[in-house]
């Protein structure tokens, strides 16, 4: 058999994306259309509460009616599947090119455990004796998660990394509050190539930030911790690996460095897809450690679904912890809101259920060695694209040449755009020709034309495979015709679109009432 | 129709692959000829040229004659509309500080420009910054920061530039090394100015990321950070550049962009004041603090540009009252290369090593490293 007719994956290059031309749902309105034609209230309702406007405060009474579109059901439910097919959703595509962002499967029989009536008819005021059920499956995740990170106690409120991010800072704040030291300890330390929420979240709080910059080798020096260590010192928010998917070997030394500093230690586990069963938290030194399950866990991530971000503590923060948490007593679960020096309700009720679901079902599907064997297969897919991509002409891996990487790569055109004048934008949108998603953001844009792949353990060597023909085709296309590559793409919804107007705020139209205003 | 104008150094870059640190003057452009050195510009001009070929209808090219412009936009193709006179084959800086004028006076759009250090301030010398300028790399010495990061970029600059679709200008410094003293074994570099380059963002690649602050706007963020924190106590130095203008700014003090400057309790002590002066004023003086930022294209925080802040005088301020202000963007523009430091001392070169909490931003540190 030739190598040829063994390849079991091809380019499509026949692929087409839907174009149905959608106007925008504001442009279907046609007055006096109905989708819903409300039914008159019955008399007796009538009289117990009048008309139903009257009893609102005046000042609260609209004068005039919404401005919404006045349509039928029939034009809403096809005006929106057309949208979704207009979508390179996650279903669809190989989405790899959405480093930092984890895109993995996430098994159907989880969402349809999640969109079960048994949770989805739950209501959170319901008295804890109806809900032991959604109580068990919050403690039993709390109980894996410790077994995962090493920490002694999770809260599952946080509805996302960056709440995650943000109520670390809280309860730094609190725990210095308590020693004396909250207003004296007011630097957070992390790196460029951590989540950058870390800085942001703890900015929000109130924190200044310093940033850590990388050396040569894509690591931060000790030396730099070392010349942002002070007694003002409030805490280290790190992730490890960095979205370089570079691992910093010294970083047992890092939180040890900041301890005796007398600052705290947060873990930003966005990246622990390569590490589960490997490396944990606790063993590394830090305090506090949050995992998104909405993308280690397949929960799934970004647009694919809502967020959570499980925040798990060392015994020594426990009492910090958001109010409430799931206690067990042998017999029954209840909701635990006595923690000595909480930082209190961080949102309503205990957090984004279905995700919550969804993670313990994978947890479960999986065990112990099944997370451990994701991890180990997300890092080995990433290292065969790895020594592929490096192949490719134009395309560099910067930082620590000729070293394995955990679970993604922030990956260099600067020779392509060098040579040809093609940039990481030109391929984004040359890759969607093919059916493919390539994301173009690459925060904070230290590397030149950067490009993030982040394969997981989901994807298949035929569907690593066939991404990487499609980068090697742009790339042959780049050097032999780059206009081709520069004027994708062809075959998606809608043709190259100049992005300069999205620098122009006098252009930006966010709303339909702004579109109306500038540009009507 | 969008005006572009187009001056060519013929000369610019010649020194450089013959060892002779640049090209000024008669008897070192003979020199490098003698060493067999080929013009450069031409050809990086080219590049740069010719990504602006698909916009030939839509464009108006004004140029100065034969090698000044003339040659090199015929041969990509272009028919430019030729203004001034020249004696071919003997220009020199007149001619490039004429030609300025003469296409301002055009009302051309936008200035390109190939050549190096020497152009650049050439240019600043005839028209100050009254037209938006754009240099093509071709020069020797690349100190100033008006240049693009290479002749296909300086291209699709001005062609994104001359369709609008980049409206915003930035100000970039006008750097220069005196050759003479370079071919003696000195360096010194002069801070001569700032030219309205348009406004790139460096390495951020698409706009979809949204639309991060320009610069002038973190710049303002630093210099309200750095005055909540100036001692009423303590003498600032303040270095030359934009960033700690904003400072200067901000306080509401009139000082100057390129010299020196002197602060005490919010107010001026001094105006683009010498080496000598400096020291002068910090004697006896218990607390005194260096406020500067990196200067040119090339990061340097000491030695280029600001010299009036010599070994001497961060010898007695000492490395721990240095407070290092660059907005991110800055930062991220040198790829990772440290800040350097070139004081001509070099025992203060060493213990300006190392690493500094630069102020970034409101709040915003960056650790980064300084070598010489």
């Amino acid at each position: 058999m030739t190598e040829e007719s063994k390849k079991k994956y091809r380019l499509r290059e026949n692929f087409h994306q839907a174009k149905w031309d959608e106007p925008i749902i504001f442009e279907l309105h046609t007055p006096g259309e109905r989708g819903i034609l409300v039914p008159e209230a019955e008399s007796e309702v009538v009289e117990a509460v009048g008309n139903g406007i009257s009893a609102l405060p005046e000042n609260m009474v609209r004068k005039q009616g919404p401005a919404l579109p006045e349509i039928s059901q029939m034009r809403v439910l096809k005006h929106y599947l057309r949208l979704s097919q207009q979508c390179l959703g996650a279903d669809f595509n190989i989405d790899i090119g959405q480093g930092t962002c984890t895109m993995k499967y996430s098994p159907k029989i989880h969402k349809m455990l999640a969109g079960s009536p048994k949770v989805t008819e739950v209501h959170p005021w319901q008295d804890e004796s109806t809900i032991q059920g959604a109580l068990e499956v919050m403690y039993k995740l709390d109980i894996f998660l410790r077994e995962i990170s090493g920490m002694s106690r999770f809260s599952l409120q946080p509805s996302s990394g960056s709440a995650a991010i943000f109520i670390m800072a809280s309860m730094v704040h609190a725990f210095h509050t308590y020693h004396g030291e909250a207003e004296k300890r007011d630097e957070i330390i992390t790196t460029i190539f951590s989540h950058p929420s870390d800085a942001a979240a703890a900015a929000v709080k109130g924190y200044k930030i310093i940033t850590l910059y990388h050396d040569e080798n894509g690591l931060v020096s000790v030396d730099a911790l070392k010349e942002a260590l002070s007694d003002r010192t409030a805490a280290l928010f790190i992730t490890n690996p960095e979205d370089t998917g570079i691992f910093n070997p010294k970083i047992a030394e890092f939180t040890s460095l900041v301890h005796e500093a007398g600052g705290l230690c947060g873990y930003d586990q966005a990246n622990a897809n390569g590490i589960l069963g490997i490396t944990r938290a606790k063993e590394a030194g830090f305090d506090l450690s949050f995992f998104n399950l909405h993308k280690t866990f397949s929960a799934p991530h970004g647009c694919g679904g809502p967020a959570a971000g499980a925040l798990g503590v060392t015994e020594d923060l426990i009492d910090f912890l958001p109010v409430p948490v799931v206690d067990f007593d042998g017999e029954k679960y209840s909701l635990n809101y006595g923690i000595p020096h909480t930082i209190g309700k961080t949102r309503g009720f205990y957090g984004v259920f279905p995700v919550i679901l969804k993670a313990y079902a994978w947890i479960m599907s999986l065990g112990a060695a099944g997370l451990k064997e994701a991890a180990r297969v997300a890092v080995l897919n990433n290292n065969y694209l790895l020594e592929n991509i490096k192949k490719i002409r134009g395309a560099a891996s910067p930082f620590s040449a000729g070293k394995h990487r955990i679970e993604q790569v922030r990956y260099t055109w600067e020779q392509l755009t060098q040579d040809t004048g093609v940039t990481t934008e030109d391929i984004t949108c040359r890759m969607a020709d093919f059916g493919f998603h390539l994301w173009s953001s690459h925060h904070p844009f230290v590397v030149p034309q950067p490009f993030t792949i982040e394969p997981t353990e989901s994807y298949s060597k035929d569907e690593l495979d066939e991404y990487l023909e499609g980068l090697r085709k742009i790339v042959e296309e780049a050097y032999e015709n780059p206009e081709r590559v520069k004027n994708a793409p062809y075959n998606s919804v809608v043709h190259k679109i100049d992005h300069s107007t999205l620098d122009d705020p006098e252009k930006w139209a966010i709303t339909w009432r702004a579109h109306l205003k500038k540009h009507r | 129709m969008r005006k572009l104008g187009l001056i060519v150094n013929p000369i610019a870059g010649m020194g450089g692959k013959v060892g002779l640190k640049g090209t000024d003057g008669v008897e070192i452009l003979a020199k490098a000829k003698e060493c067999g050195a080929k013009p450069e510009s031409p050809q990086r001009t080219r590049e740069a040229l010719r990504l602006l070929l698909p916009l030939e209808n839509e464009i108006e090219l004004i140029t100065y004659p034969a090698e000044m412009g003339e040659d090199t936009a015929a041969e990509c193709g272009f028919r430019p509309y030729v203004i001034g006179t020249i004696d071919v084959g003997q220009t020199d800086a007149t001619d490039t500080k004429r030609a300025c004028e003469d296409l301002r006076a055009y009302g051309v759009d936008l200035l390109l420009f190939a050549g190096g250090d020497g152009t650049a301030r050439d240019i600043f010398t005839a028209i100050k910054d009254t037209v938006v300028v754009l240099g093509i790399p071709t020069g020797v010495k690349m100190h100033s920061a008006v240049f693009a990061c290479s002749p296909a970029k300086a291209g699709e600059l001005t062609a994104l530039f001359l369709q609008n679709r980049i409206k915003r200008i930035r100000e970039a410094e006008v750097m220069d090394i005196d050759e003479e003293s370079v071919r003696r074994g000195i360096l010194v570099a002069k801070l001569f100015g700032y030219l309205k380059i348009p406004y790139e963002r460096r390495h951020i690649q698409g706009l979809k990321a949204g639309s991060l602050p320009d610069e002038r706007v973190s710049q303002q963020a630093i210099a309200q950070d750095i005055i909540e924190n100036m001692d009423s106590d303590c003498t600032y130095i303040i270095g030359p550049g934009t960033t700690t203008r904003a400072v200067l700014e901000r306080l509401g003090l009139d000082a100057t962009l390129l010299g020196v400057d002197l602060i005490h309790g919010r107010r001026l002590l001094g105006k683009d004041l010498s080496e000598k002066q400096l020291l002068d004023h910090i004697k006896g003086k218990a607390k005194v603090k260096i406020i500067v930022t990196p200067i040119g294209g090339q990061g340097y925080l000491f030695g280029r540009g600001n010299q009036q802040i010599s070994a001497e005088v961060l010898k007695q301020v000492g490395s721990k009252n240095i407070l290092v202000a660059a907005t991110a963007e800055k930062i991220n523009s040198l790829l990772g290369r440290p800040f350097q430091v070139d004081t001509g001392d070099k025992g203060i070169d060493q213990m300006l090593s190392g690493y500094f909490k630069v102020v970034s931003g409101y709040k915003e540190r960056i650790v980064y490293k300084v070598t010489h």
